[in-house]
């Protein structure tokens, strides 16, 4: 009840902030809750707002299923490697601190504008902290429980499915986690750029013709999906790490 | 050779190795020079942009602001974290706002601070601040989390006052987690500042490498781009390796 | 005249953890207390330093209440590792001092001293993360018996250690205790711990705990481990175990 009750609570400091930003600065600047929710209503209701949303949609998926598939494999193999892993994993964590916007040109120049320049930018951000958190996962698991499965006598594939997957299951969660918020930050980064079409895009066209409303309004559609996922996948992580040691 | 100098040559050897192949791409022109020029033609014209003083004025701004960021998010950051630790029911409303807040692309928000602030450095400090603050306060929850419960105890049985025992006890035990938040704050204010110089923005390093961009001009664009990343990377790297020093000597895997 | 006496009437917490018990220290004897897990033994310790204040009934300290707040002259060592991980074995043990405002060159002495009795010579500076949990255990002890308490307090201080490193730690404490003349208060499970190493074992019964039993052992005040081998001692074991195991199959049946 009390969870209920923090939750209203902070949703109300959020959009009185909003209104006081709004008193101050004005519609050159923002939107007011109220146009915003109403806006959004008509913008459900409009073909071209849709055809934004599954262009973004269709690049997002592909971004993170490069970055999930590709990141785990590579963090699977770096995790089990032990020279290779403590090779890489520096260099990685260098790449994943450095801005990657210094990228992007020439993300741009090599994949040119639109669809796959879009994938390109999301893969580049999410997929370093899949295979980083793959990494530590693998890396952390307790020898023990190796052992344990070669006294039962178990099986290659039989260690790898029954004690190993478990085992590393719940930090490979986290780490998708992060990647997935980070791809799609990736793929609207790469709509500002590189698209015609897509979330990304109408923000920063809205900030062209300077039209706020459409940019207040798709942010917050943008940032009402992120939390919502980001949310469920939180859920979904803590579950993970419920039955785990870490 | 001991293991661990074969894994730091093995990493020299893999990045000389990446970067070697990219230069004898770019002269065999397996990559077009209009995509990109060799590495070692960025680090000549970087050069030549120090020797000139050409990179001063952006850089001197870029660093401001990260400068300022920077100072501003650790300050707050870690000031809210020990607001929020030392509240619980706080830290209960606030727990799912600080676990979403990486999911939201933030740089959506530069539009509503440039019209807030003007076309200044402010809007980018704050960007800066809004990536990197929160970053700084986890850090000082979780620090502050793990001093072991029997240290305040200790600080009892020693008849310590309040003040004693946070400056003696509570800080010197969180002082590992609080500097990985400033290694957090550092990486991620660079990272917020730069983007929305590239974005939206009309000084800078990250304005220069998109200015150059869009005029085609290669060599400056890259020499910038060659620059941030080692400003990053050699930043960073000091950071973390302090970091890990200081972990390591306090038995903190 | 200094009397270390405490008369103890602890109450219940919202978990009824103590008592009502009362308990009677005599100035420079080494006390045992043992008693099932779960039993409040710690919970002793603490209302007896001071750490935290009884429901019910009064704690005092050489004739003085004790109310809320460590008294001077009390010293403690905890069950976990207490050591500061920032500080080096010299530092750590020179910290209490330090907060005294005592003389440098006085604590130097104290503190050289210190690490010799407790044999930490080759680990004067090294960090507490380089050490065993044995030796962190010594550093924490040094640390408490710099201050020259009256009253020392150990909760279960050599549990995380094996049997042997426990012997001569014992031994250690025996010494430790001789020289400074303090009354020592020792919190094991260990039976045989309690009855090589005290004059007098106070043995609790199942939460709450109660004193059900005080055995005087009778030893010499120059013993150490080898009084393991006087009949005696088996004897003071088995009378301590006869009064303690109903209690402990008590709170192992609450265990769940």
């Amino acid at each position: 009840m009390t969870r209920l009750i923090d939750t209203i609570a902070i949703i109300a400091a959020i959009l009185a902030i909003w209104l006081g930003l709004y008193a101050y600065a004005g519609d050159v600047a923002i939107t007011s809750p109220w146009r915003t929710f109403a806006f959004a209503a008509e913008l459900f209701c409009r073909r071209s707002f849709w055809d934004n949303v599954g262009a973004t949609i269709a690049a997002f998926a592909m971004a993170l299923l490069i970055s999930a598939v590709a990141g785990v494999a590579f963090g699977l193999a770096l995790g089990m490697r032990r020279f290779a892993g403590e090779v890489a994993e520096p260099v990685l964590g260098a790449l994943y601190t450095i801005p990657k916007v210094t990228l992007y040109p020439v993300m741009l120049l090599i994949f040119g504008l639109g669809l796959s320049a879009k994938v390109a930018f999301g893969v580049i951000h999410g997929i370093i902290p899949v295979i980083l958190f793959t990494l530590a996962a693998v890396k952390n698991v307790q020898p023990v429980l190796l052992r344990t499965a070669r006294v039962l006598r178990l099986g290659p594939t039989e260690t790898a499915l029954s004690v190993l997957a478990p085992a590393v299951a719940p930090e490979i969660i986290t780490g998708l986690r992060v990647g997935f918020a980070l791809t799609l930050l990736g793929v609207l980064i790469g709509e500002m750029f590189a698209s015609q079409r897509g979330l990304g895009y109408l923000i920063i066209n809205g900030i062209e013709v300077h039209d706020v409303r459409m940019t207040t309004t798709v942010t917050l559609i943008v940032i009402v999906f992120a939390v919502a996922a980001n949310g469920l996948m939180l859920a979904l992580d803590r579950r993970a790490h419920r039955t785990s040691q870490m | 050779m001991t293991r661990s100098r074969r894994i730091v040559w093995t990493r020299i050897a893999l990045v000389a190795g990446a970067v070697g192949g990219i230069e004898l791409m770019c002269r065999l022109e397996v990559i077009k020079p209009l995509t990109m020029i060799a590495p070692s033609q960025m680090a000549l014209e970087l050069g030549r942009m120090i020797a000139t003083g050409e990179i001063i004025a952006p850089a001197a701004y870029t660093f401001m602001e990260v400068g300022a960021a920077f100072v501003v998010s650790i300050v707050a950051g870690g000031a809210l974290g020990a607001l929020v630790h030392a509240l619980p029911r706080l830290r209960r409303a606030v727990d799912p706002l600080l676990a979403s807040w990486y999911a939201v692309p933030f740089f959506v928000f530069y539009p509503l601070l440039i019209a807030l602030f003007g076309l200044n450095a402010l809007p980018l400090i704050a960007i800066g601040v809004i990536f990197a603050a929160p970053a700084m306060m986890l850090s000082t929850l979780a620090g502050l989390d793990l001093v072991p419960r029997v240290l305040r105890k200790v600080a009892r049985a020693h008849r310590l006052s309040r003040l004693q025992e946070a400056r003696l006890i509570t800080f010197p035990s969180a002082a590992p987690y609080l500097f990985t938040g400033l290694k957090l704050a550092f990486a991620y204010s660079l990272i917020g500042i730069i983007a929305g110089e590239f974005i939206l923005s009309s000084g800078g390093l990250g304005y220069g490498i998109s200015y150059a961009y869009e005029s085609f001009e290669n060599r400056t664009m890259y020499a910038l781009m060659l620059f941030v990343l080692l400003i990053a990377t050699g930043v960073n790297g000091l950071l973390h390796t302090w970091d890990g020093r200081l972990a390591r000597r306090r038995g903190i895997t | 005249m200094l009397r270390g006496v405490t008369r103890i009437y602890p109450g219940a917490t919202p978990v009824h953890a103590l008592g009502p018990l009362d308990l009677d220290l005599a100035r420079g004897e080494f006390f045992s207390v043992v008693g099932p897990s779960g039993c409040g033994k710690s919970t002793l310790l603490d209302v007896l330093a001071g750490l935290s204040r009884p429901t019910a009934g009064a704690v005092s300290f050489e004739g003085s209440p004790v109310r809320g707040e460590v008294p001077d002259g009390i010293g403690v060592v905890f069950q976990e590792d207490a050591s500061f991980p920032w500080l080096t074995v010299r530092d750590n043990i020179a910290f209490g001092l330090r907060r005294a405002g005592t003389e440098p060159g006085d604590i130097a002495r104290r503190v050289t001293y210190a690490i010799g009795f407790m044999g930490l010579d080759d680990f004067a500076d090294a960090y507490p993360a380089q050490l065993s949990g044995g030796m962190r255990q010594r550093v924490c002890i040094a640390r408490t018996l710099v201050l020259q308490p009256r009253l020392i307090l150990l909760d279960e201080p050599f549990g995380a250690l094996d049997q042997q490193t426990r012997l001569l730690m014992g031994d250690e404490l025996l010494r430790l205790w001789r020289e400074t003349g303090a009354t020592v208060l020792l919190i094991t499970h260990a039976l045989d711990e309690a009855a090589l190493l005290s004059d007098r074992v106070g043995v609790m019964s199942a939460r709450p705990g109660r004193f059900i039993d005080f055995v005087s052992t009778g030893w010499a005040r120059g013993r150490d481990s080898r009084i393991a081998s006087d009949p005696g001692f088996g004897a003071i074991t088995a009378r301590l175990w006869a009064a303690l195991r109903p209690e402990s199959i008590k709170a192992m049946g609450r265990q769940v």
